[in-house]
């Protein structure tokens, strides 16, 4: 189910880097993601999220290492067509209306489709007549989606698609995208700052931190290889629960410990042991730079080729 | 046709309140035999989940024999889990209204209500309960 598809890849990249002026943005960067996935991408503010999702939208040319999207690089012919991204801010024309703005769709895209598009124009009640300069900034997404999905793209990727919006637009687009996941096999990569957003939406997970990848892969197996101990701390004698497990973090109040680790077999009785929310892990891994990284194994690039050897 | 609630601080796995769901539908007979339940982007579209979410829950449904996915058409209702006893105009309800309306008039609360149903049902149900508990521990 992770892989509806049966192993195709959306979009893989490998040894990717991207260097500007002030130093590197995004270093030594390889996973994949599969087709059909929903992909979210966190991490904190200047760590490399947009940059990644540049270059996958060939807005950006990488210093080193390459990305291909449904297994094709992305100058090959027909590729254009395939990936749509939404830009954190939505440049579209404001002197333009909303008919025109989807005009301009449907004249540029070859495989437009008119009803997706107005579909989401109309959810947001926006005015055909409208001018794009005078809509509110959750109306403009709302018109920038409608562009993206007109395009029917095999990956929609679109960088902090809801941070403008309000709770029931937020819902509602987010609605909009799931079935357009559902109903076409869309693969969605979107970053997010607001991690209760992502949470019961996405099924893969990229963790962007300062230019690297740390976690990438579904995430029922990435919270599945986590768990949250809670107990009486022992002190600096005592052995904690931490012993043979990989340690995310480990925290202190007063007494009381509290450890996100990965288990490597059994953990010692004595100790409350719950699976982390989403939420829970992604604070742990940010608040733990030097964490080590995970990869499921439908993530590393060179999966497919791996599978076929 | 029924629709979902999705409660994402509730605790419980997204899939099995959607299982939830389906069955209280279907003990209190708002969904019965022959009945679609809604496509997997009809419910993503109004509740904005992952549509594998929905896709879980009803495999799940199917393995319980609940409900069967005829490509092409959808998920159907396959039995109910309704009984004569409890319909709305049964007997037991009747009695149990009955009953509810004495407890309120001895001044108890929804809690206290609540709470008193849930030990007695734990006591008569002992045997019950601990197979239902094996159940769900079997399947998570």
């Amino acid at each position: 189910m992770n892989d509806p598809t049966g192993g195709a890849t959306a979009l893989e990249a490998l040894g990717l880097g991207k260097r500007y002026r002030r130093g590197w943005a995004l270093r030594d960067c390889s996973f994949r993601i599969p087709a059909g996935a929903v992909c979210g991408m966190v991490g904190p503010n200047g760590a490399g999220k947009s940059t990644l999702l540049a270059l996958a939208a060939d807005l950006l040319k990488p210093t080193e290492g390459a990305i291909t999207v449904f297994g094709r690089p992305l100058d090959a012919p027909g590729q254009r067509a395939r990936v749509a991204f939404v830009a954190q801010d939505k440049p579209l024309y404001p002197r333009f209306t909303v008919a025109e703005t989807l005009r301009l769709g449907r004249e540029l895209n070859p495989g437009w489709n008119q009803s997706a598009a107005q579909r989401v124009v109309d959810q947001g009640d926006l005015p055909a007549d409208a001018r794009i300069g005078t809509l509110s900034g959750g109306q403009r997404t709302r018109v920038a989606l409608a562009l993206a999905l007109g395009k029917r793209p095999g990956l929609l990727i679109l960088d902090e698609p809801m941070s403008d919006m309000d709770p029931l637009a937020r819902h509602q687009l987010m609605g909009t995208l799931m079935s357009e996941a559902a109903a076409n096999g869309t693969t969605l990569l979107m970053s997010s700052h607001i991690l209760a957003e992502l949470d019961g939406t996405i099924d893969h997970l990229l963790l962007v931190d300062s230019g690297r990848i740390r976690l990438a892969g579904e995430v029922d197996e990435i919270l599945a290889a986590h768990r949250l101990v809670v107990g009486a701390d022992p002190g600096d004698g005592g052995p904690g629960p931490t012993v043979g497990h990989t340690v995310v973090e480990s925290r202190r109040t007063g007494r009381q410990l509290t450890v996100l680790l990965r288990p490597e077999g059994m953990i010692d009785s004595g100790w409350e042991v719950t699976e982390p929310t989403l939420e829970e892990l992604l604070l742990g891994y940010l608040r733990s730079p030097q964490a080590p990284t995970l990869f499921t194994d439908s993530a590393r690039a060179g999966h497919d080729a791996a599978v076929a050897a | 046709m029924i629709e979902y609630r999705i409660d994402r601080r509730s605790g419980v796995a997204t899939y099995l309140q959607i299982v939830h769901q389906t069955k209280q539908a279907l003990r209190l007979g708002l969904l019965q035999p022959g009945d679609k339940l809604p496509t997997a982007r009809e419910v993503v579209e109004a509740t904005a989940i992952n549509p594998n979410t929905v896709l879980k829950a009803y495999r799940e449904l199917d393995r319980e024999g609940l409900v069967e996915p005829r490509p092409g058409l959808g998920t159907f209702v396959r039995r109910s889990l309704a009984r004569a006893e409890a319909g709305a105009d049964g007997p037991l309800r009747a009695e149990l209204v009955a009953w509810v309306d004495r407890a309120r008039l001895a001044g108890l609360e929804h809690e206290d209500v609540a709470a008193l149903v849930a030990s007695v049902l734990e006591q008569r149900f002992v045997t019950g309960v601990a197979a239902t508990k094996r159940e769900t521990e079997g399947k998570s």
